[in-house]
């Protein structure tokens, strides 16, 4: 019962999905935003799930000081304090003491609530007894310190400065410089790995210089545009759209695979 | 150990050390880079030039961050483009860090049209761009194959508010905006599997014209579905939007961008003939002996 039920949903939802595909009906619709609004539902219960899972997984990494145990310690705070912004306003021209505090305690008191629940059997009482002390020093923060408060309805915390500040100046350096390290390596794998050693490798080496320099200034640059254009849109183009028939052709191989049940990779165990 | 070996064994450090060395003196050094204007650029200009004042088209803003350097001038280039024709842009942004690059591109473009320009050969007065008359910021919803079918319907079926709260009906460009009928254009910029969704749920479904944007990378994946018409435009990475810049008279980021890009790319290339000189060169040297 327990593998029929799950293979029995996905045959019914599978086939019903694919039936309303081509049918332009209004009935039609409301079913298909029905299931969407389902898929959704569920897609926010996946979401807390995996957030859970990503505390319990640091939590235990820095209980246990295993290797690099600061990390996800920087995780779990990056993660609090981020969703405190998004979820709070900061009033104009107001100290942002207050404000630091609120967070400071807030953490504190996640912290020894974390520690409450998963720590060590020791001084588990008093742990949560700490937690529950903090949550009302948060709670009285909340309700007294006029510099800040929670927008839960609106979507003020969105354009909170700090929100915005952390974005701007952390995330996107932060992103941005990773992907930028790509450029290292590629310049040295071109190096050692781009080699003409059969005629394959040496017509692809010649085809990729000639898209790279397509843009070089001089008197061959249009030439090598126009090739560079025939390169993309001939060859590249052909082999492209065999690739693309054949993704979409296992597409729907597997698709049918899972609606059939004869896939069952999804419920854990194939 | 000859000449040829040690090239072949070059510690991957001198390679860095030079790359820095090239970026960095192209950073610094004042020259401008020609762009050879492809047609594929040149399909997604001519289509929002052609557009009425009033118009709306659909910016799908679909990267995070680290595609930021590529695909940031693209949608400043666009936008801006839409803007000074007096076109009206709906924003969304279906990767999780998508909405915080929206945010931030439109902050820096209002910004920027606040201040008198000559574009494309033509003064403008500097002019404020307000949110809800001008644009509007759908914002980021999960499952963005489940998103794009359902805009489809109604917008409102997913986004009943925009990204900052306000209600669409309440929106005044919205009020009489339902779904991609209402929309001259759909422009997915993007840096990952967002696209396929775009051309398979969004306009295979629903015909509206769409327009790509992408990184460097993955361009050559997306030239099928030019050719096949179900993508009427395509601009690739950083060389793309240099080529919108061009095509406006407009030289910003990516113009700009150009001129690191250029000598980084000609490094490469001399290290790629460096080390198959080495590589034929060693090569024939075993076979003689």
């Amino acid at each position: 019962m327990k593998r029929q039920i799950p293979l029995v949903i996905v045959f019914v939802f599978g086939t019903l999905m694919v039936i309303q595909y081509f049918v332009p009906h209004e009935n039609s619709e409301i079913v298909k935003g029905f299931l969407l609004d389902w898929i959704v539902i569920i897609g926010i219960f996946a979401l807390a799930l995996g957030l859970w899972s990503l505390v319990q997984v640091s939590i235990d990494k820095i209980n246990s000081r295993k290797e690099n145990w600061e990390y996800p310690l920087v995780t779990l705070i990056s993660l609090t304090v981020m969703i405190f912004f998004g979820f709070t306003s900061h009033a104009e021209d107001a100290s942002w003491w207050g404000y630091f505090l609120a967070i400071a305690v807030l953490l504190a008191a996640l912290w020894m609530l974390a520690q409450g629940l998963m720590g060590n059997a020791a001084n588990r009482n008093v742990k949560s007894l700490s937690a529950l002390g903090l949550v009302i020093v948060f709670s009285l923060l909340a309700i007294f310190d006029g510099s800040w408060e929670f927008k839960f309805y609106t979507a003020e915390g969105l354009t909170n400065q700090m929100f915005v500040h952390f974005f701007d100046y952390i995330m996107i350096p932060l992103q941005a410089t990773m992907f930028a390290l790509l450029a290292f390596f590629i310049t040295s794998a071109s190096y050692r790995a781009f080699r003409a050693r059969n005629l394959l490798a040496t017509l692809l080496l010649i085809s990729a210089l000639i898209v790279m320099l397509r843009f070089t200034p001089g008197p061959w640059g249009e030439y090598l545009a126009k090739t560079s254009s025939w390169v993309m849109n001939v060859p590249n183009l052909a082999a492209q759209r065999a690739i693309v028939i054949g993704i979409g052709l296992g597409i729907v191989a597997t698709a049918l695979k899972v609606i059939l049940g004869i896939e069952r990779g999804y419920m854990g165990k194939g | 150990m000859n000449f040829f070996s040690k090239l072949m064994q070059l510690d991957r450090r001198w390679v860095y050390l030079l790359l820095v060395i090239v970026c960095l003196t192209a950073y610094y050094s004042d020259f401008t880079v020609p762009t050879i204007v492809e047609d594929e650029t040149k399909a997604i200009y001519d289509f929002i030039e052609a557009l009425e004042p009033g118009e709306i088209i659909f910016v799908a803003v679909d990267y995070d961050p680290s595609s930021q350097a590529e695909l940031h001038p693209m949608t400043y280039a666009l936008v801006e483009h839409a803007f000074r024709k007096d076109l009206k842009v709906i924003f969304t942004a279906l990767s999780q860090n998508g909405p915080g690059m929206v945010d931030q591109a439109i902050r820096d473009i209002t910004d920027s049209l606040k201040l008198p320009k000559t574009y494309n050969g033509i003064f403008y007065e500097g002019k404020d761009i307000v949110n809800g008359i001008d644009y509007t910021f759908l914002g980021y919803k999960p499952y963005y194959a489940i998103v794009i079918t359902a805009m489809g319907q109604d917008y409102r079926i997913l986004f009943p508010s925009d990204y900052y709260g306000t209600p669409l009906d309440s929106i005044p460009m919205m009020r009489r905006v339902h779904n991609y009928d209402d929309i001259a254009i759909v422009v997915d910029i993007s840096s990952g599997s967002i696209t396929d969704a775009w051309i398979s749920y969004g306009q295979g479904k629903f015909d509206f014209p769409l327009a790509l944007g992408l990184t460097g990378v993955m361009t050559a994946q997306y030239y099928p579905f030019l050719q096949s018409k179900q993508v009427m435009g395509l601009m690739g990475g950083l060389l793309g939007a240099a080529q919108y810049e061009q095509l406006a008279d407009n030289p910003g980021l990516a113009k700009d961008g150009m001129r690191v890009q250029l000598p980084a790319h000609l490094l490469i290339i001399l290290f790629i003939l460096i080390g198959n000189v080495g590589y034929l060169a060693t090569r024939y040297k075993e076979r003689k002996v």
